[in-house]
C-alpha cells in the first residue's frame, strides 16, 4: 500500500455571482461585525449548489461541495465532468492560486500545476530567456533549468529559433515550447488541465506520451482534467466525477466514465421517446432493434433503429441524419436518409446498421432532422449511449479488438508463390 | 455501479503530528504566517523577473537603456528651468542641476516602485491566476529590477558630482556613507505603502485613480525640488509637518552627504527607519493575507 500523498477533506468552495466590486464594501463589513462577535460569516449560509442552467436565487454559489477524497503516490487521477462541475476550481485550489471557503487539503511533496501552458512567457524575450523566466516561475532554480535546458530544447523542437523572441513565434511553437518547459518539470505531483487540447496531432502524441513517461517510469502522481475521454482512460488508472460542485463518484477510471456516460445521456435504453417538437415537426421516438441487453447491442448483429416522426406540415425535402459518436465526442461516422418529399402525417424512418459494423465499443449517438434548404430542424446531440458487446470472437487475440469501427468486408487472400 | 457512487467514508482520524505533510492548504492562515522561507526558496525567479522588466522594457527602442539617462536629465533641465529661474526657489548654493538630480533620482525611484508595487495584483493576474509563486516574489522583483535603474541614473549623478566637485562647488563629507542606508530606506519604504494599497486596489479600484495623482502631489510635501531650510526660513510652522514625512530626511541626508548642504539629524533619519520597519512589517501581513484569495475579487 502506497502512501497517501494529497488528501483533500471536505472542501468547498464559495463564489459570490455577479459583479465584486462596488456595494462589496458593506458585506465586508457585515462580515467584519460578524467575526466580532464570534459569529459565522453571515453570507456562507447562504447559496446553492452551482448548476448553470437554472437562475440563481441568491448571489452566492458553491462551486465545489464537501470534497473528500486521497491520492496515492504514484496514482494518475482524472478528474471529470461537465463545464462548470467544479474541476477548474479544485485544481486552482490544489495549485494554490486560490484557498477553499472551507476545509483543507493536505500535500506531500513539491507540486507543479500546468492550468495553462506558457504561463508569464514575455513576447519579447527569446524563446531561451522564456524558458528560464517561465521554468522559475512553475518553481525550478536556476541550476536546475540548465541541466535540464538541452532536454528542453530538444523537446520542443525549435531549436533553430532558441534565440528568437517567442513574439515572432507561430502559435504551434510557442506552444511547444511552452509545454516542453513544463514537461521536464521534476515535481512529485503533476496537476494538468486540459493543456493537451494544443498543438498538432504530432504534439499531442508527444504530449500524451510524456505524461504516461512521467506516471508509469518514474512513478510521479499526476491529477489531470479533460473532456478528451479517451486521453483520461488511457491516462488515468483512477477517476474523480465532478458535477455541479459535488463528488459524484470516485473509482477505477472505467467505472466512472460508465456512469458518467451513462448520466451524461438522456437514456441508454433501447426504446427512447422523445416527443419534440419544433417548427411543426415533432420527433416522437426512437427504437433499438438488437437483441442485446439493456443499454447495449450485440456487434454480431444487425442494428435496426427506427426513428419515429410526426409533422402536420408538408415539407420539399426531409432528411434524418445519425452520427455515431466515439467517447471523446468526435463523430466516426454519419449516415444520412434520402432527402425526400414529406407529406404530412406519421413516418418511421429505419436504419439497419449491418452486423460487424460497429466495434465492441460504447457510442454515444446524435439525431438529426434536416429539411431542404438546409435547415436543422432537430438536433439532439448524445441523445443516446449505447455499448456494442461480442459474445463468440474467433482466433487467438482475447483483447479488445482495436479501432472505432469494424467492418468486415476488407477482402484478405493468400497465396503462396 | 453502486459501490463507485458512495464518496468514501469520512477518513480515519489522523493523529495530531505524525504526518510528514509538506503542505496543508486551509481557507484562513495565521496572520503571522508569513512564509519568508519560501520566498527565499524562490530567489532565482526574482532575478529572472528582474532580467525581462530590464530587457524587455528597451527591446526594440532606439536609444534603448539610454532613456534611463535621458529622463532624469530631461526632468532636471526642465525643473532648473521652472522652478530654479522663473520660481527662483533657492537651491542652498548648490549647483541647481546637481541639486534636481539628486532630487529626482531619489524620488523616482520611490515613486516607480511604489506605483508598480500598488497595481501588481491587477498587473499580474494572469500569472498569479494560473502559477502559485509566493507572491512577494514579484513587488521584491519591482523593487530590485528599479534598483538596477537608480544605480544606472547614480553613475549619470556621479559624473556630474564629478565635475562640480573638481570645481569646487559643493563639499562632500562623510555623511556620503549613509548612501546604502537610504536607498535600503527608500526601498522599504516604497515597497511597505506599496504592498498596503496594493492590498487594497484588489477590492476597491477607486484607490488605482487617487494613486496616480496622490504620488504627483506627495511629491510637494517631500523637499525634492526645494531645500528643507527654505521652508524653515519661510514657513517656519510648516518644518515640523514635511519632517513627518519619513521621505524627508533621506532626501536631506543624501545631499548633505553629496553636496554639503542638507539637514540632518540621528533623530529624523531614526525616524525614517522606524517608520519604514513598520511599514514593512503591516505590508507583508496585508500582502500575505491578501495573497490568498484575491484571485476571486481582482
Amino acid at each position: 500500500m502506497s502512501e497517501v500523498v494529497i488528501k483533500v477533506e471536505d472542501v468547498s468552495k464559495q463564489y459570490r455571482l455577479g459583479s465584486v466590486g462596488t456595494g462589496t464594501l458593506s458585506h465586508d463589513l457585515n462580515r467584519m461585525w460578524a467575526r466580532v462577535r464570534g459569529k459565522e460569516d453571515p453570507f456562507a449560509k447562504l447559496g446553492e449548489t452551482n448548476d448553470r442552467t437554472t437562475k440563481a436565487t441568491s448571489d452566492f454559489v458553491w462551486s465545489l461541495k464537501d470534497i473528500n477524497f486521497e491520492v496515492k503516490h504514484g496514482e494518475v487521477m482524472g478528474i471529470i465532468g461537465r463545464n462548470g462541475a467544479g474541476k477548474s476550481t479544485l485544481l486552482k485550489i490544489l495549485s494554490r492560486t486560490t484557498s477553499p471557503t472551507t476545509g483543507n487539503i493536505k500535500i506531500k511533496g513539491r507540486v507543479a500545476s500546468l492550468l495553462e501552458v506558457g504561463t508569464g512567457f514575455h513576447p519579447e524575450l527569446t524563446g531561451k530567456e522564456n524558458i528560464y523566466l517561465n521554468g522559475a516561475i512553475l518553481g525550478m532554480t536556476k541550476a536546475e533549468i540548465s541541466r535540464k535546458f538541452d532536454e528542453i530544447v530538444d523537446f520542443s523542437g525549435v531549436e533553430r529559433y532558441i534565440d528568437t523572441p517567442v513574439k515572432r513565434y507561430s502559435s504551434g511553437m510557442y506552444v511547444r515550447l511552452a509545454f516542453a518547459v513544463a514537461a521536464n518539470l521534476e515535481p512529485d505531483i503533476l496537476i494538468v488541465d486540459e493543456v493537451l487540447a494544443v498543438g498538432d496531432a504530432e504534439f499531442q502524441k508527444k504530449c500524451l506520451g510524456k505524461m504516461k513517461d512521467v506516471s508509469v517510469n518514474d512513478g510521479r502522481t499526476v491529477l489531470f482534467v479533460s473532456h478528451n475521454l479517451l486521453a483520461v482512460k488511457s491516462l488515468c488508472k483512477t477517476g474523480l466525477w465532478l458535477d455541479k460542485g459535488l463528488c459524484k463518484g470516485i473509482g477505477p477510471i472505467d467505472k466512472i466514465i460508465d456512469s458518467y456516460m451513462q448520466k451524461n445521456q438522456s437514456n441508454k435504453s433501447s426504446a427512447i421517446t422523445i416527443d419534440k417538437e419544433k417548427d411543426g415537426f415533432t420527433v416522437l421516438s426512437v427504437d433499438i432493434s438488437n437483441n442485446g441487453a439493456e443499454g447495449c447491442f450485440n456487434i454480431e448483429e444487425d442494428l435496426t433503429i427506427t426513428v419515429n416522426v410526426k409533422s402536420e406540415k408538408h415539407y420539399e425535402a426531409i432528411n434524418i441524419n445519425l452520427f455515431f459518436n466515439s467517447l471523446d465526442g468526435s463523430v466516426i461516422f454519419a449516415t444520412v436518409s434520402p432527402a425526400e418529399k414529406f407529406e404530412n402525417g406519421t413516418y418511421t424512418y429505419t436504419c439497419v446498421v449491418p452486423a460487424y459494423t460497429l466495434n465492441d465499443i460504447l457510442y454515444s449517438l446524435d439525431l438529426m432532422v434536416v429539411q431542404n434548404g438546409p435547415k436543422i430542424i432537430h438536433h439532439f446531440k448524445d441523445f443516446l449511449s449505447m455499448e456494442g458487446i461480442e459474445d463468440r470472437r474467433e482466433g487467438a487475440w482475447l483483447d479488445k479488438f482495436p479501432g472505432l469501427i469494424r467492418p468486415q468486408y476488407f477482402k484478405w487472400s493468400k497465396t503462396k508463390i | 455501479m453502486e459501490e463507485i457512487k458512495q464518496i468514501p467514508p469520512t477518513i480515519e482520524i489522523i493523529q495530531e503530528g505524525d504526518d510528514h505533510w509538506t503542505e496543508v492548504i486551509r481557507p484562513k492562515s495565521g496572520l503571522f504566517d508569513l512564509r519568508l522561507g519560501e520566498v527565499w526558496r524562490y530567489r532565482d525567479l526574482v532575478m529572472m523577473f528582474v532580467k525581462r522588466d530590464i530587457v524587455a522594457n528597451y527591446k526594440q527602442t532606439i536609444l534603448g537603456p539610454i532613456w534611463i539617462f535621458l529622463q532624469p536629465i530631461m526632468t532636471s533641465l526642465m525643473y532648473v528651468i521652472v522652478f530654479g529661474n522663473i520660481a527662483g526657489i533657492s537651491t542652498d548654493g548648490v549647483p541647481k542641476i546637481l541639486f534636481y538630480l539628486a532630487g529626482v533620482m531619489l524620488w523616482n525611484y520611490f515613486s516607480e516602485c511604489f506605483n508598480k508595487t500598488a497595481t501588481v495584483f491587477k498587473d499580474n493576474a494572469s500569472i498569479f491566476g494560473k502559477v502559485y509563486f509566493p507572491r512577494l516574489v514579484m513587488p521584491l522583483a519591482l523593487v530590485v529590477s528599479n534598483l538596477v535603474k537608480l544605480l544606472i541614473q547614480f553613475a549619470l549623478f556621479l559624473v556630474f558630482f564629478g565635475y562640480f566637485f573638481y570645481k569646487g562647488e559643493i563639499h562632500p563629507n562623510a555623511y556620503i556613507l549613509f548612501f546604502p542606508l537610504l536607498i535600503l530606506l527608500l526601498a522599504g519604504i516604497s515597497l511597505g505603502t506599496g504592498m498596503i494599497i496594493s492590498s487594497l486596489t484588489t477590492k476597491y479600484r477607486d484607490l488605482i485613480f487617487l494613486l496616480t495623482f496622490g504620488v504627483q502631489l506627495f511629491m510637494y510635501a517631500t523637499p525634492v525640488i526645494y531645500p528643507l531650510s527654505v521652508v524653515a526660513a519661510k514657513y517656519p510652522k510648516m518644518v515640523g509637518i514635511i519632517k513627518l514625512n519619513p521621505l524627508t530626511s533621506i532626501m536631506e541626508t543624501f545631499r548633505k552627504g553629496f553636496l554639503g548642504n542638507g539637514d540632518f539629524s540621528w533623530g529624523s533619519l531614526g525616524y525614517s527607519a522606524a517608520f519604514t520597519m513598520v511599514l514593512l512589517a503591516f505590508g507583508t501581513v496585508i500582502f500575505n493575507k491578501v495573497e490568498k484569495n484575491f484571485m476571486d475579487t481582482v
